[in-house]
């Protein structure tokens, strides 16, 4: 029976196998498992967004009930411990390289922001920890802090790390200057447009959590972990933090309730608990809770910009040039120098043959949480920006928006960028009108005069994005700075009953990878999908593996199953040649079958499976027992899923209100294996997207450096009540650089809808540009200061 | 939280007795902002007495042109009462809107009022519905029971034990919620019954709870929404924060009392 006939192959809408677990409370997830005499960790945490550490007293804590231990910053340091690292290295336009302060585990002698951390209690629970942390007496000097991103390059601003004047960590640039100088010279149209990309606090379901241990006999340390990567956190704590070697630590990420980037990095909480586990000699736990999430996950976005586009008297377009200052907090996080450089300045060129750009940007240490990757990471701070500019250019020149795009798109591939990237395949128009068809393009008008009846505002907006995913091919990002590969590995093991478990790197925290990875395996080797089991997050289990973010999963992690699936059947021939005694040219395979052509013999796949460990009769210099074969795949291009989304609004001008009435997105995955999980990861991402364009934003009172948004009573989540049904479409152009042509979808939806809510709501109101999350007393705002002639429209 | 002695007293005469007895006490009804409040260690009281579970403050009764109402009566139980639906339809869908499922199945409306919460909604009820505050000790007039940002005319040791609402002819309330708490940003009830007309807007005001007499006055000249349309609040004495400006929020009480009026008919 082949798996299309079962439901359960390649483009079919498999309910997700994961499901069951998580929604009967069978998961288990970090905070679910209690080890043996584990202790709990908590983590005293700096008040202050800037002070001096004078002094810690912790003899009073010390004799509290239930303390096990007390560490701080001297402790790690005499203990010879590193601290945390940014993996990617981006140098600065006159060739420096990035100016990096020390991120200790613990403060040594200054805190940088709320919530750093200073010391960590180990008792035998939390409440007797957080009350012990309560009798530790810091002595701070507190001093002024560097809040307010635009002032913090100024020569008064106080500074976050004396390794980096004027808190410039880089100054970095791509593109070509002069080529871009002279574009802008014989313009007949410049467009110009500052933007501010808000700062978002990313809020996983499951908050981050930690177990780490030590066993004395073998002195190997386990850590349990919250991570999207446990093998990339393996290989930091070992060669770079130096906990244990990478052979004496075994890092698990078991059920992981949501990342969104935030879980790929490696953090203080974590490494203290596996580093101190030891010299306790008890597990220590720690989870955190929402009030620490808001203060010490890495959170995203927080761009200002200045953007200026050149135009011929045809609406073509010449140039583009930016000029982006982008928050990095007050410590680089795993990733963060990365997220405003490649993932952001190689993405301007959106979906248009623009020939010449030029873009800098300023990284600046703030006394702010660490910023750094979240869902989209970069790509929807350009999307913003580039859908943004090119819907002021249309407004501007009077050309329609639509209009203005199809003018620009790019029409041939491979299409080379002026920054860096080579976009491999792609359809733009096809997605425009699908998407304007969708929304009813044409009806507008009517619908806009209707509203208008009722007191009410209509508008519509336009975001025809590209993104670059499936990160990413080594050698590429090797010469961009990064200190790792992002390869993907695979191993299919086949067992003698014929089910098959597939050790996989990429690590699933919501994506459904134990459906479609297994939708892949089973449709290959014809057979059921329950006879496969994917297995990912244990660093004993797996070898190694790069982890799950920059939507890779699909189009790196299971190209690595190809791969290996491709060894496994090459060696599976071989064995069923011997057995049918038939040349292995003349094998097909097929649907879980074996057979010699031209014959009627055939061999079914449980049976070959069996064979293989039997063993029987092989000729031993010719076929090796045994069926198991693992593969690394480096993929040769990033993957460019683009789309566009359109959305309708209606705003109440007495309240500012903005209801979204309609919201289209037309995508273009490439190849889909599981369109169920695809919408699923299409829904979650322009939800997200609301939240940033009308709902979510991280504040921090620019004098003290308090986080105004440290909880849900001012941090808005978006609710279900905040979201439209979403209208979704499907083009395909297939990726030409992965065996199964996907492109990736986990990030899209957050990456293309901010610019399209945006858009439609400058419609509406007939301004230029509202500043993101347009809350309604910031659009009751922009109503009141209207110019007069547009308030009259 | 904190460690503190648990007392669940099985009647009103016995929780008095505990209240005047403990060092710093606190009394638990539904728990819904006092249980947080303990959980991020921000209270330390002595001693909870919890009087949640005490069925001689857990009623509705309609009587003669009130509705009374104990203190520890859900929000869901108010919302869904045929009595209430039926003489006080505002008040019901009043409490329909307080937070979400999970505080209005615990949490009560004698906690409510006693927290005197800012922005939460039973206070603006209260006051446009001229309601009567029964304590263990005396009679409150909703008009002397709300005194400021979570303070109230209770003593120590006072405990609410029934809110009546008499009967309004015509009543409404709108809320405008906070995008992200959902709490009341602005919340308007309009009334119109034996107390005359009255207008209570919650949510605003940096001292809580308060009425609005300009629109009251153009309500009795004429009950339509178009009586309060071009009525500007000032915005002194309002709460601005990342939410919206003291502007905005005057601005809103305006459109919801207009709302609100448009509603009740």
């Amino acid at each position: 029976m082949s798996n299309a006939a079962t439901g359960e192959g390649i483009g079919q809408p498999v309910r997700r196998k994961e499901d069951f677990r998580f929604i009967t409370g069978n998961g288990h997830y970090t905070d679910d498992i209690a080890r043996p005499r584990q202790t709990w960790a908590y983590f005293l945490r700096s008040p202050h967004a800037h002070a001096k550490i004078r002094k810690i007293d912790t003899r009073a804590a010390e004799a509290a009930p239930g303390v096990v231990a007390i560490f701080t910053g001297k402790h790690v340091a005499d203990d010879g411990l590193g601290g945390l690292i940014c993996g990617w290295t981006v140098s600065s336009k006159d060739g420096t390289p990035m100016k990096v302060g020390p991120h200790p585990i613990l403060a040594l002698d200054t805190v940088r922001y709320v919530g750093d951390h200073v010391a960590m209690v180990v008792a035998e629970t939390l409440a007797e920890a957080r009350s012990a942390a309560e009798m530790i007496d810091v002595d701070y000097e507190t001093l002024p802090a560097a809040v307010a991103l635009a002032a913090c390059q100024s020569k008064e601003a106080p500074q976050v790390h004396p390794e980096a004047p004027r808190n410039t960590c880089f100054e970095w640039e791509l593109g070509n200057k002069p080529e871009t100088e002279a574009a802008f010279a014989k313009a007949d149209k410049i467009v110009k447009l500052d933007l501010t990309n808000n700062r978002l606090i990313p809020n996983a379901m499951e908050p981050r959590a930690a177990i780490g241990e030590y066993d004395k006999g073998s002195g190997v340390y386990t850590l349990h972990t919250t991570s999207q990567n446990p093998h990339v956190a393996r290989l930091v704590l070992s060669a770079f933090v130096g906990v244990a070697p990478e052979h004496k630590l075994r890092v698990i990420a078991p059920d992981v309730g949501g990342g969104f980037g935030s879980k790929i990095f490696i953090y203080a909480e974590e490494t203290a608990c596996v580093w101190a586990a030891a010299k306790v000699g008890r597990p220590i736990k720690w989870t955190a809770d929402r009030s620490e999430a808001f203060l010490s996950d890495a959170h995203g976005r927080d761009h200002l910009s200045h953007a200026e586009l050149a135009l011929d008297k045809n609406g073509k377009f010449l140039a583009l040039r930016v000029k982006t200052v982008a928050n990095l907090g007050a410590y680089l996080s795993t990733f963060s120098a990365s997220v405003p450089t490649y993932l952001y300045g190689t993405l301007l060129s959106g979906q248009y043959d623009i020939p010449a750009i030029y873009v800098e940007v300023d990284g600046v240490y703030t006394h702010t949480a660490p910023v750094d990757a979240y869902r989209g990471a970069g790509r929807p701070e350009a999307t913003y920006l580039v859908e943004r500019i090119v819907e002021t250019a249309a407004r501007e020149t009077g050309i329609d928006p639509a209009e203005i795009r199809r003018r620009n798109f790019i029409r041939s591939f491979p299409h080379q960028t002026p920054v860096i990237m080579a976009y491999d395949a792609g359809d733009y128009e096809a997605s425009l009108d699908a998407a304007m068809k969708a929304v009813d393009h044409k009806g507008f008008p009517a619908r806009k005069a209707e509203a208008e009846k009722r007191g009410k505002l209509r508008g519509l907006g336009f975001s025809s994005y590209i993104e670059a995913c499936g990160i990413a091919p080594s050698a590429a990002v090797g010469s961009l700075g990064a200190g790792v590969g992002l390869w993907e590995s695979a191993e299919v093991r086949v067992n003698p009953t014929g089910n098959v478990e597939v050790l996989t790197g990429s690590h699933s925290h919501g994506q459904g990878h134990e459906t479609t990875f297994a939708q892949l395996v089973a449709s290959r080797l014809g057979i059921p999908m329950e006879q496969v089991e994917i297995v990912h997050g244990d660093t004993d289990k797996v070898q190694f593996g790069m982890g799950t973010y920059g939507s890779r999963s699909g189009a790196v992690g299971m190209s690595a199953i190809v791969k290996a699936l491709d060894k496994i059947e090459t060696k599976a021939k071989k064995i069923a040649a011997h057995l049918m005694e038939a040349a292995v040219e003349d094998i097909v395979f097929e649907n879980g079958t074996f057979t010699v052509q031209g014959t009627d013999k055939s061999l079914p796949w449980a049976q070959l499976a069996l064979s293989a460990y039997t063993a029987h009769g092989f000729p031993s210099a010719e076929i090796e027992p045994g069926l198991k074969e693992g593969a690394f795949y480096d993929p040769t291009n990033f993957t460019f899923p683009a789309g566009c989304h359109i959305c309708e609004v209606e705003i109440d001008p007495d309240t500012g209100v903005t209801r979204i009435v309609n919201f289209v997105a037309v995508d273009d995955f490439g190849t889909i294996i599981n369109p169920m999980i695809v919408e699923g990861q299409v829904h979650g991402g322009i939800a997200q997207g609301i939240g940033q364009a009308l709902l979510e934003h991280g504040v921090y009172d620019p004098a003290s450096g308090q986080l105004v948004t440290g909880s849900y009573m001012d941090y808005c989540m978006p609710r279900a009540d905040d979201l439209p049904s979403f209208n979704l479409g499907f083009t395909k152009t297939v990726c030409p650089s992965n065996p199964l042509g996907m492109k990736g979808c986990g990030e899209a939806g957050a990456i293309a809808s901010p610019p399209a809510i945006i858009n439609a709501i400058t419609d509406a109101l007939g301004i230029r540009d509202i500043e993101m999350p347009a809350t309604p007393a910031r659009v009751w705002a922009a109503i009141q200061s209207r110019p007069r002639a547009a308030a009259a429209e | 939280m904190y460690q503190f002695n648990y007392a669940r007293p099985k009647s009103l005469a016995e929780a008095e007795a505990l209240l005047a007895k403990a060092d710093d006490p606190k009394l638990l009804a539904g728990g819904q902002t006092l249980i947080p409040t303990l959980k991020q260690r921000l209270a330390m009281p002595s001693d909870l007495i919890d009087i949640g579970g005490l069925k001689e403050l857990d009623f509705i009764r309609a009587e003669g042109n009130a509705v009374m109402i104990g203190a520890a009566t859900k929000h869901a139980t108010v919302a869904q009462s045929p009595d209430v639906k039926k003489h006080n339809p505002a008040l019901a869908a009043l409490a329909e809107g307080i937070g979400d499922p999970a505080v209005r199945h615990m949490g009560t409306i004698g906690g409510s009022i006693a927290n005197n919460d800012p922005a939460s909604d039973y206070p603006a009820a209260c006051l446009a519905l001229d309601a009567k505050i029964h304590t263990t000790k005396r009679l409150i007039e909703a008009d002397e029971f709300f005194k400021g940002m979570f303070e109230t005319a209770l003593e120590d040791g006072e405990i609410v034990k029934e809110i009546t609402f008499p009967h309004p002819e015509k009543a409404a309330y709108m809320k405008f919620p906070n995008p992200a708490s959902r709490y009341a940003m602005v919340g308007v009830f309009v009334s119109k019954g034996p107390w005359g007309i009255r207008v209570a807007v919650t949510g605003a005001g940096q001292d809580g709870v308060f009425r609005v007499k300009e629109m009251e006055d153009a309500l009795a000249k004429s009950w339509s929404p178009d009586a309060v349309a071009s009525i500007k609040i000032p915005a002194k004495g309002l709460n601005a924060d990342l939410h919206g400006t003291a502007e905005y929020r005057a601005h809103l009480i305006t459109v919801m009392a207009k709302r609100a009026v448009a509603a009740a008919g």
